[in-house]
């Protein structure tokens, strides 16, 4: 394994920033929270369409351009630079993932082309209630015919009332724990699925509830073996988690970025507030917890490329520090802004509400971290 | 997770694990893990020795240009070096400073002659060193020192006194940051002095530290002697000298270091598992934190070594401060999670378990070399280009 970007993945990054600067400047991103949708339409088909950002992970037979889960990462450090709104992490980081390690040949030639290409857009319902494990998935499937029924109240769906397809997590009657849970294929529009946007304290990301009143799905919507789809559910949110902590890494590093340029031009007591200890040292220990986030991320994401062994425990490392190095940053930087720091109109409040929200995406960093401890033997 | 190798440097690592662990298991085997970290001012003799045994067989300075005997290993070869070192439990090295601090100082700023003179026995191990800068009102406040030197006919006549000076019971020679200009700006009137530590006029006075060992020492200069041409990089030129040899740390010793960090973490672990701890909630947030921090470490140290040549890059400038308070928090975390147990000695009077010592060492390890608030300012400073305090 290298241990640095390589020319291709920082042009990649500079494109991305070119690009943001402009597409998901503040004021676009504003604008985008406002709406019910969360993004706006145009961008997407510009980032998809002109910049191909939704084909790069999917295999070239595919329609994508086939490239590795690393280089995915500059890009996803530039979308949490730039607060970008859009459903990216949804359809790449859960769908396609989920049907790349799950799909037949027949179900990724269906919906991977879509995908790439940016007409699919779509999510994975995993979570129910307050829970985001295998207990908490209590909606059910139960063989109907030559298909399944499914029955259930699906919460916390990233992009759920927008996405075209949902991959949608069920147990069959009787199971518990782990065992009998089976991801199912659901178009966005089918007959029995009421979405509702849940309106959410960080605006930038978008949650859904999806609820499933006798969605009647064909045989071949069954997504990897039935009643072994919670090891094909947790592959899927590692891939995403790790994408995640990328895009933490871009969130923190532009908090850390905000709060430098201030205190470099902010002046108290006749000298630059940056001069000050108590100032320089926040700003240091940011700058220390943004580039170990970037190493934990950075390592997650190259053993993902390789499909190496221990992502499981890379993918929790990276999404608990991660996730607390972007909360430390963000709340920092309110701190060192001082007044101007809470106010509606600074975007400091942007990125502490994503961090916040980031946090507890697929996982917290407790969760996370009695992951590691398990897969430590303890 | 390992360094990128080439062939050629996977060739040399396997070079140098086969002459250590030869030697490590062979004729000195009575030196596995000995003058480590709380342990330093033990088996001096037996460590110079060794020193010697390194420098005949051409491991010592291999980072230093051929021309001044070294093998001009590039940084992750040294690393690699290093990482091997502990594996086989080498013993804490006597001749560090001299090959990672005075040498590379002499190879950038001395002249031909000190070349010629001092830099053949550090290569050799015959001639032990250590460094003269601190003194009890120059800490972090570096170029506040007040070591007075005078020079008389052919002779610089040295007057003050050093702390927290390393092996000083132990070295031959010392450089000596002293005063030589006393009405010039406080950065412009020092000069960097070699002394002989051998002299009459020098006295040694080890300071025991909370561990209960003595690897520090105060050194007084009463009319101490040193030669008029031993100044290095010219006369009021020591402030540069000095910086310049801070800067000189590449940070090979970090996979070294992290070796011996795991297997402190591995002790941690199966305490943590024989005294139940491993089994509570908040115990087992604790030690998968540390374990994540480790990793983290680790990736940190390798992108550092993938920059090679590059100049002070943020991988390194956060390198001190990350993992002395991860070092830190480590021992805090053994003694929490071995409860009352944790104040039970080894034995009278005062023989502290290992845990106890790192415990108690990782308490120095925010401190020297840069504390952590000095650490903070460089990053803040040359990092992120915040102003200066004004001064």
């Amino acid at each position: 394994m290298e241990f640095s970007f390589s020319e291709d993945q920082n042009e990649l990054r500079r494109t991305a920033r070119r690009f943001l600067e402009v597409a998901s400047s503040e004021m676009r991103v504003r604008s985008a929270m406002e709406s019910e949708g969360g993004y706006d339409a145009a961008t997407w088909a510009q980032l998809s369409e002109e910049l191909a950002w939704t084909a790069l992970t999917i295999p070239e037979e595919y329609g994508g351009l086939g490239m590795s889960y690393l280089d995915l990462h500059p890009l996803m450090e530039e979308i949490g630079r730039a607060l970008l709104c859009a459903p990216f992490l949804s359809t790449i980081g859960l769908g396609a993932n989920a049907l790349l390690l799950g799909g037949t040949a027949l179900q990724k030639e269906r919906h991977l082309p879509g995908i790439a290409a940016g007409k699919t857009r779509a999510t994975l319902a995993f979570a129910e209630n307050n829970r985001m494990d295998a207990v908490g998935v209590e909606a059910t499937y139960a063989r109907n015919g030559s298909g399944y029924l499914l029955r259930g109240k699906k919460s916390y769906v990233l992009d759920g009332h927008t996405a075209d397809l949902l991959i949608v997590a069920a147990r069959s009657k009787g199971s518990a724990g782990t065992e009998g849970v089976s991801l199912f294929l659901v178009p966005g529009d089918a007959e029995g699925v009421k979405r509702a946007w849940l309106p959410s304290m960080d605006q930038t990301r978008r949650l859904a509830s999806v609820e499933l009143r006798d969605v009647n799905v064909s045989d071949d919507a069954l997504l990897g073996d039935e009643g072994r789809g919670w090891r094909l559910c947790e592959r899927t949110l590692d891939r995403a988690r790790i994408a995640l902590a990328a895009e933490q890494v871009g969130a923190a590093e532009m908090c850390l970025e905000m709060s430098v340029e201030y205190a470099k031009v902010r002046k108290q007591f006749g000298r630059p507030i940056g001069s000050f200890q108590s100032i320089k040292h926040k700003c240091a220990d940011m700058l220390m917890m943004v580039e170990s986030a970037r190493s934990a991320a950075f390592y997650a994401s190259a053993l993902a490329a390789q499909d190496g062994d221990g992502l499981e425990e890379a993918a929790s490392s990276a999404k608990a520090y991660c996730s607390e190095a972007f909360f430390h940053c963000a709340a920092e930087t309110i701190q060192i802004h001082g007044g101007i720091g809470f106010t509606w109109e600074h975007p400091a409040h942007l990125y502490f509400k994503r961090a916040r929200s980031a946090e507890n995406l697929f996982g917290d960093p407790a969760f996370h971290r009695e992951r590691v401890a398990k897969r430590m033997g303890l | 997770m390992e360094l990128q190798l080439s062939k050629k440097e996977e060739a040399f690592r396997q070079e140098a694990r086969a002459w250590l662990q030869g030697q490590l298991n062979g004729p000195f085997k009575d030196l596995q893990g000995r003058g480590a970290s709380g342990d330093q001012d033990r088996y001096v003799e037996e460590r110079v020795a060794w020193g010697k045994a390194m420098g005949a067989a051409g491991w010592n300075c291999i980072g230093w240009p051929k021309e001044f005997g070294g093998r001009a290993c590039s940084i992750k070869e040294e690393a690699v070096f290093n990482e091997e070192y502990v594996r086989a439990n080498g013993p804490g090295n006597v001749g560090h400073i001299g090959e990672t601090l005075l040498g590379p100082t002499l190879i950038h700023f001395g002249s031909p002659e000190q070349q010629q003179r001092f830099l053949p026995p550090i290569v050799s191990g015959e001639e032990i060193w250590c460094q003269g800068y601190s003194e009890p009102g120059a800490g972090s406040d570096l170029a506040n020192v007040q070591t007075k030197a005078t020079l008389v006919g052919d002779e610089w006549i040295i007057e003050g006194q050093k702390i927290w000076t390393s092996g000083a019971q132990y070295s031959d020679w010392c450089f000596v940051l002293c005063r030589t200009d006393a009405e010039a700006p406080k950065h412009r009137g020092i000069s960097c002095i070699l002394v002989p530590m051998k002299q009459a006029s020098i006295e040694v006075r080890p300071i025991r530290q909370m561990g209960g060992s003595s690897e520090f020492a105060e050194v007084f200069f009463d009319e101490a002697k040193a030669q008029k041409d031993h100044v290095v990089g010219g006369v009021n030129n020591g402030w540069k000298v000095a910086m310049g040899t801070l800067a000189f740390e590449r940070g090979a010793s970090t996979l070294g270091q992290q070796y011996l960090f795991q297997k402190e973490f591995e002790q941690v672990v199966a305490a943590a598992k024989a005294s139940g701890a491993a089994k509570d909630p908040i115990f087992r947030q604790r030690i998968a934190h540390a374990a994540i921090g480790l990793k983290i470490m680790r990736v940190n140290a390798l992108r550092m070594l993938e920059h090679e040549g590059a100049d002070l890059n943020r991988e390194a400038m956060i390198s001190k401060l990350y993992w002395s308070n991860w070092h830190r928090d480590l021992g805090k975390l053994a003694m929490d999670l071995l409860g009352p147990e944790a104040e039970l000695l080894d034995g009278a009077p005062y023989e502290l378990t290992p845990m106890q010592k790192w415990y108690l060492f990782s308490r120095a390890d925010t401190i020297y070399a840069g504390s952590n608030q000095i650490q903070r300012n460089i990053i803040g400073e040359r990092g992120l280009g915040l102003p200066k305090e004004p001064r």
